[in-house]
């Protein structure tokens, strides 16, 4: 349980940092899983940190190396981390309201926003906790992100057969970690195997990761289906209990 | 992969946390984009994984890794940490290729 509407601004900081710390260790574990990934998929473990410290965004990151692992080329690699990144406009929507920030400290603001950092922010009782919440969370993640990913990258450099010890299955098994959560609205459910279908098919005609972009559509399907219930940020409902589990975190 | 394209990549995924912070909140709230954004991760993810799990070089194939995606799915739904849904995978495919059972 994310405690956030502790009374008293000392013990209420005392537990959003314990929190930080506690999101931190769960993305820590992403974090060994995608720089083992990027360098047996052939990214060098410069480029591999580089990501984590430039583009910081976890499913992006993951997505961009799955296209490089099945042959896609840079372009379609770099295309899908993008629209995996689209998320991070509704974030950054919603967290100028609470942050309002100013000047050039709007980028720092900006490079810090994930799943996490959103979620701990919009759970804030006041600006001034929103605030804290949010810089606290943002500075932990991206700290243990990139620790995690130097580990894993020089962890994944020593292995010289990664498809003997399951390293492509892994990879699969992550992505699935990811999106389990939403799978739980059927208009998602719908999307995802319309998905699945478009990008086998399409992977049978044409190669070089396009497959991934060309599915990218069927999220319209969405529109198909009747919300189920009020849509709701998708931030607010990690704050309710997905991102202390550790299971759906950075993505 | 080169260092041109993972600037490129890089570069874009910042101006969208970027242009997220400086438009006008009215520009993008609508209920009909709300649901489209969220579902567009779910149609990536489902293709990688898709694409990761059945295909070979344009083909489509069933092996070791479907098994491992199945496990990992009972994992996911008794509500295993990440960590172990991702080792429990790898290690499916691996003991299964050891073993011969599946490629």
């Amino acid at each position: 349980m994310v405690e956030r509407r502790m009374p008293g601004s000392g013990r209420e900081r005392a537990a959003v940092l314990r929190n930080a710390v506690g999101i931190g260790v769960a993305v820590g574990t992403y974090g060994l899983s995608y720089g083992a990934m990027a360098v047996s998929a052939g990214l060098s473990a410069w480029q591999t940190q580089a990501l984590s410290l430039l583009m910081y965004g976890g499913s992006s990151q993951l997505a961009l190396v799955g296209v490089l692992a099945s042959g896609g080329t840079g372009a379609a690699a770099a295309a899908t981390a993008c629209l995996l990144g689209i998320r991070n406009l509704f974030y950054g929507v919603s967290l100028a309201k609470l942050l309002r920030p100013r000047g050039a400290g709007v980028l720092p603001t900006a490079h810090l926003i994930s799943d996490e950092s959103t979620a701990m922010a919009i759970g804030g009782a006041s600006p001034a906790s929103a605030r804290f919440a949010y810089w606290s969370t943002g500075t932990v993640v991206f700290l243990c992100w990139n620790l995690a990913t130097f580990a894993g990258a020089m962890a994944g450099s020593l292995l010289t057969d990664p498809k003997s010890l399951g390293f492509d299955a892994a990879s699969s098994a992550a992505f699935l970690a990811l999106v389990a959560p939403r799978l739980r609205e059927r208009g998602n459910q719908l999307v995802f195997l319309l998905s699945c279908v478009v990008a086998v098919g399409a992977s049978t005609v044409t190669g070089s990761g396009l497959p991934v972009v060309l599915a990218a559509p069927a999220a319209l399907m969405v529109l198909l289906i009747p919300a189920e219930r009020s849509p709701r940020p998708d931030a607010k409902a990690r704050v309710s209990g997905e991102s202390s589990d550790g299971r759906k975190v950075n993505s | 992969m080169s260092w041109v394209w993972i600037g490129i990549a890089v570069a874009a995924c910042f101006c969208l946390k970027l242009v997220g912070l400086l438009v006008p909140e009215r520009a993008l709230s609508h209920p009909v984009i709300d649901r489209v954004a969220q579902a567009v991760p779910v149609a990536l993810l489902g293709a990688l994984i898709a694409i990761e799990t059945f295909t070979v070089h344009h083909r489509i194939v069933v092996d070791a890794r479907a098994i491992a995606l199945a496990v990992a799915g009972v994992a996911l739904w008794r509500r295993a940490p990440f960590l172990v849904v991702v080792v429990l995978a790898a290690a499916t495919a691996a003991v299964l290729r050891w073993s011969g059972l599946a490629g």
